[in-house]
């Protein structure tokens, strides 16, 4: 309920949580409050302080006597947050001075919400979380998919640091995304940072924020993902490319949870869980000294290894018709199968790029097919040019060539997406195909 | 159906035409650009130099009965409502009318760097989310789901930039 005599605000107040989905009312009184309070139940208050008649600190002892376990935060203009604080002690739970920062009221809110396990009323929203468990493409019957489905709930009941290991595109992150929908942090966030994204410096203030005047420009203080994911969990993709500076401050923030900003002195504390992921090879990197031994025994807690595709194939097929039904109702096609040759050959098929491999043929089929089933015409490596992936030259330039070749076609030379199935960077890329003369046929 | 985009003080025309192409993928409908010639000024606080965006939408309401489809406005000056600091925008719950604010969404606001991209992925971000109250849609727990509600700029950063499977399904998109 929101006590306040100024409309406006009980107007903004009651949209703001109306949107959040709460069953709000509002009373322009205290007297008005009162008599709502004695017909229905409220879980949460906010009182305006100063009001013509009853005034809101009148009227706090009177609605603590009537519900007890009810929370009152105080809304007060800022010369008034002495007596806010004198409030706090005769039992409100918090208090807001106006205006109000959004951040700080969710903040709040939220704080409320969990100390008192406060259930929203709305139904919907509870069944929308429980549906989410499992993110829609993490998808397979195969035996190792079941026992990886089996560790993200084992795991998920846990507060325990967790790295991914898999090759890229095996949807590393969709288990980190099923591990924390399954975990109580559900509804706190799920920071994402890839860490082989950026250099250093902007990697340190995009983890740990910045303070208001850390560097010329910044006009603002700005919280980083680590304060971000205060309550939920942050996952660190591609843990295996950060540099020696960076792997120090990491082992620093997971063994404290605190750290401060960038040109800050204050100590931020937070609460997240760390998971981690790689498809590199952890235990040579910490070998040739490029990996701190000592973060890769942080971090290497609970492991899970996400099978490549070509090692469960019998999911191939539900995949590729997962896949077929996604992309033939974004475009808005009906594609309702795939013929028994074509699916013959996306089961064969070696998948270097894995799941987002398999994901990009299909909708690329989508996008050319013409027919009600895709056939084999319409995937992109059916016929690959003999000159190139035929002859059993066993070097290792014939082979870089061949592979190049082949990740380039099935990801109709999108350079982008073929580096990074290749995990090398665009301009190494482009000097491959300058080198070895590879072109678009 | 159709979206109207009624740009108020704001004349980056890339960026709505940016804005354009992604919503008619999105909605399937015609997006077009509406001129108002809306006078704003009564919105205007000048103790705290910003514009109070409800009196923004009825100020729109009063302006434009016979226009068909949603109106979604987009201003670069800044908005609050009277409780609150600021706002990213407002838009009536399940009605025609909504705002937002692009203040706020540059990169510049926050560290004097630039980043058009960054910008632009917030401002689609805010527009998605506006024009999903439009269509009846409350703030979503997945934080995925650009219906999370965000309430500073690095909750906008970390939400998800389209509509999660259930927002979807609810305002009957394919
Ligand atoms: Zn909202
Ligand atoms: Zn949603």
């Amino acid at each position: 309920m929101i006590v306040d005599d100024e409309k406006i605000v009980r107007e903004s107040l009651y949209h703001w949580f109306s949107d959040e989905g709460y069953d709000v009312d509002t009373a322009e009184s205290a007297e008005n409050a009162l008599k709502k309070f004695d017909k229905d139940k409220f879980d949460l208050v906010l009182l305006d302080m100063k009001m013509p008649g009853m005034s809101g600190l009148d009227l706090l002892p009177k609605l603590k006597q009537i519900d007890e376990d009810c929370f009152v935060i105080l809304i007060t203009a800022y010369a008034s947050v002495p007596s806010a604080i004198q409030a706090l002690k005769e039992g409100a739970f918090d208090y807001i001075t106006k205006p109000v920062d959004p951040e700080e009221l969710n903040h709040i809110v939220k704080n409320a919400i969990q100390q008192k396990k406060l259930k929203t009323e709305n139904e919907e929203l509870k069944t929308k979380i429980e549906e989410l468990i499992m993110p829609d493409n993490l998808i397979g019957e195969s035996i190792q998919m079941k026992k990886i489905f089996e560790m993200i709930n084992t795991v998920a009941q846990t507060d325990t640091t967790v790295l991914i290991r898999g090759e890229s595109g095996t949807g590393k992150e969709l288990v980190a995304k099923a591990i924390h929908l399954n975990s109580k942090r559900k509804y706190f966030p799920l920071v994402t940072v890839n860490c082989g994204a950026m250099p250093d410096t902007l990697l340190e203030t995009e983890l740990f924020g910045h303070e208001k005047g850390a560097f010329t420009g910044a006009h603002y203080r700005r919280k980083g993902k680590f304060e971000m994911a205060n309550g939920g969990t942050i996952f660190l993709d591609e843990i295996g490319t950060i540099s020696a500076k960076m792997q120090v401050d990491l082992l620093r923030v997971i063994e404290s949870r605190k750290f401060n900003r960038v040109g800050g002195n204050d100590v931020i504390e937070s609460d997240f869980r760390v998971i981690a992921a790689t498809n590199e090879q952890l235990e040579n990197l910490v070998k040739e000294g490029k990996f701190r031994e000592d973060l890769y025994y942080r971090l290497n807690v609970f492991t899970l290894f996400v099978p490549p595709l070509r090692e469960r194939k019998e999911d191939i097929p539900i995949l590729a018709n997962f896949f077929r039904q996604k992309y033939a109702t974004m475009m808005n096609k009906n594609i309702k199968s795939i013929s028994a040759e074509a699916m013959k050959f996306l089961t064969e098929h070696e998948w270097r790029g894995n799941v987002r491999e398999l994901e990009n043929a299909i909708e690329r089929a989508i996008v050319v097919g013409k027919k009600e089933i895709i056939g084999n015409e319409d995937l992109p490596f059916s016929h690959i040019s003999n000159n190139i992936e035929d002859g059993d030259d066993k070097s290792l330039g014939a082979n870089e060539k061949k592979y190049i070749y082949r990740i380039l076609k099935e990801n109709g030379w999108n350079i982008s997406r073929s580096a990074e199935i290749l995990e090398i960077d665009r301009v190494t890329l482009y000097n491959k195909i300058n080198k070895y003369g590879l072109k678009k046929d | 159906m159709k979206i109207n985009l009624a740009p108020i003080k704001f004349s980056n025309k890339a960026f709505l035409e940016r804005l354009i192409r992604d919503l008619k993928n999105v909605f399937q409908v015609n997006i077009e650009i509406l001129d108002l010639f809306l006078d704003i000024s009564d919105s205007y606080s000048a103790e705290r130099k910003q514009f109070y965006s409800t009196k923004i939408l009825e100020t729109a309401i009063k302006n434009t009965g016979q226009t068909e489809g949603k109106i979604l406005i987009i201003t670069e000056m800044d908005l609050y409502v009277p409780v609150l600091t600021f706002v990213f925008g407002e838009a009536q719950l399940n009605g025609k009318y909504s705002v937002i604010s692009s203040c706020r969404l540059h990169e510049e606001f926050y560290t004097g760097h630039t980043n058009n991209e960054l910008f632009y992925e917030r401002l689609l971000k805010e527009t998605l989310h506006e024009l999903g109250h439009n269509f009846g849609l409350l703030h979503c727990l997945d934080w995925d789901c650009v219906m999370h509600s965000s309430n500073s700029i690095e909750e906008v950063d970390i939400k998800g930039l389209s509509y999660c499977g259930h927002c979807r399904k609810e305002i009957n998109l394919l």
